[in-house]
């Protein structure tokens, strides 16, 4: 019997200010935060830059700004940094008629730099500090070896996602069409996992696997939100109530999932009453933790389309869960001409 | 209402890494300690407000995609359910006010789902 379905609220849809916010934002806002930490400077930095000497005339300056399509040159005397001249300068400069007079007499002599091994954060909090456009970066041995702008910062970290997103989309992609790649009269994925009795720091950990490899098959949304409840109850089972824990199987067929678990003690008396909402044998301790509610079973049966349970008191347990796949649509869609990932990268 | 606000509003303790809660904008709330009732009855996106502070809430946390939980009556998550919280991107608050209180507060809020 399938769960009672609901059409989401508008405000469920929308987010309370009609703006639609999905996990993958917030996902992904998370995501920019991690490699704000993640990516290095000198993974975004322009390496190859023009330079300035002290003595250069400004003229020659505004000649390599405006070729090269940047408004500032890192000035350079013997290989060392010695200034940074920016446009603003020039801007200054050319106020006064003043472009023949050499780089050293406006460039600012007080350069404030990036290590090429910090994280882009650091350039962040700098850009935003000081109000400036453009660092220098240098090297261990305080040795100029590229610039960073915010635009750098950004197409980064722009860079960074895409490929991201590009590796789960081929995981998807490569997982979704299992099915329809391999080639059998019956093609099952099995998967299988072993639940340690009383192992509560273990608790749901197979569940979650579980829900991690149907997403990337492509399952229904509301297919897995059913198997994960109906596993989740399954495996605490195995950890609250078995002598020496069981096996936790999912086996995955294009037209249905079918869970298992199998124990060996201590076993069921009476079927029917572990069928009964609120009927519990756990443990005052258990229940503390929240368990044993006498829900398990009864959210197995809301959850499955067929549940088989089987138990001899003394030698074990055998549970049997089903859930057909209506339309066999793993992947979400049926294959179309624009199925191929892209692999330009 | 986002995640930052209530945090705000209700003096919430913010027990995980502090990650962009402006940008997540919880769908409803869910209150239990029975851990069945909250895997049936706790949607993707909404709020669990429970006395429950032991590690398996972070499970149950993960498997139903709440946006947070709120720990209330300051129950005390040990570090081991703090770290497993951070793993997972699960986030944990956490309360000195008992879960009544908390809802009326949250559904004073819009919090009405």
């Amino acid at each position: 019997m399938p769960p009672p379905t609901r059409t989401p609220t508008e405000q469920e849809v929308h987010g309370r200010h009609g703006r639609h916010i999905t996990d993958q934002d917030a996902h992904e806002i998370n995501r920019v935060e991690e490699l704000s930490y993640d990516l290095k400077i000198r993974d975004v930095m322009t390496a190859e830059v023009q330079t300035a000497t002290p003595e250069m005339p400004l003229s020659k300056i505004l000649e390599i700004l405006r070729i090269n399509r940047v408004s500032g040159l890192p000035v350079l005397e013997d290989g060392n940094l010695v200034g940074i001249l920016s446009i603003e300068d020039i801007v200054r400069a050319m106020e006064k008629n003043d472009l023949s007079s050499p780089t050293s007499q406006y460039m600012t002599h007080k350069v404030v730099t990036v290590a090429s091994y910090d994280s882009i954060v650091k350039a962040m909090s700098i850009f935003t500090e000081k109000s400036l456009g453009r660092l220098p970066v240098i090297d261990e041995n305080h040795k100029l070896v590229g610039m960073i702008t915010k635009g750098d910062i950004t197409r980064g970290i722009l860079v960074a996602l895409q490929k991201d997103y590009k590796e789960e989309e081929v995981r998807r992609y490569r997982a979704s069409h299992l099915f329809e790649d391999i080639i059998s009269e019956r093609t099952t994925l099995v998967l299988r996992y072993t639940i340690k009795a009383g192992d509560f720091t273990q608790g749901g950990k197979a569940s979650s696997h579980i829900k991690r490899a149907l997403v990337r098959l492509g399952a229904d949304p509301q297919i897995i939100r059913r198997c994960c409840i109906a596993v989740y109850e399954a495996e605490m089972n195995l950890i609250i109530h078995t002598t020496n824990g069981g096996i936790l199987k999912l086996e995955v067929e294009p037209h249905r999932i079918t869970m298992s678990t199998t124990d060996n003690g201590p076993g069921i008396a009476d079927i029917a009453q572990v069928f009964q909402p609120g009927y519990s044998t756990a443990t005052e301790q258990v229940r503390e933790m929240g368990f044993g509610a006498g829900m398990g079973l009864v959210n197995m049966k809301r959850c499955a389309d067929t549940i088989d349970l089987n138990s001899t008191v003394g030698e074990g347990t055998k549970l049997t869960m089903r859930i057909f796949i209506p339309n066999q649509t793993f992947g979400g869609r049926r294959k179309g001409p624009n199925d191929e990932p892209s692999t330009n990268h | 209402m986002n995640l930052q606000q209530i945090i705000d509003q209700l003096n919430l303790t913010v027990l995980t890494e502090a990650r962009g809660f402006a940008s997540i904008a919880p769908t409803g709330g869910y209150s239990s300690d029975l851990l069945s009732c909250v895997m049936a009855g706790a949607k993707k996106g909404f709020i669990w407000i429970t006395l429950q502070a032991h590690l398996n809430i972070v499970a149950v946390a993960a498997l139903t995609e709440v946006a947070a939980i709120i720990v209330t009556e300051n129950a005390q998550p040990d570090p081991a359910s703090i770290a497993k919280a951070n793993e997972q991107g699960v986030i944990l608050l956490s309360t000195p006010l008992p879960t009544y209180e908390v809802n009326g507060k949250l559904w004073e809020l819009g919090i009405r789902n």
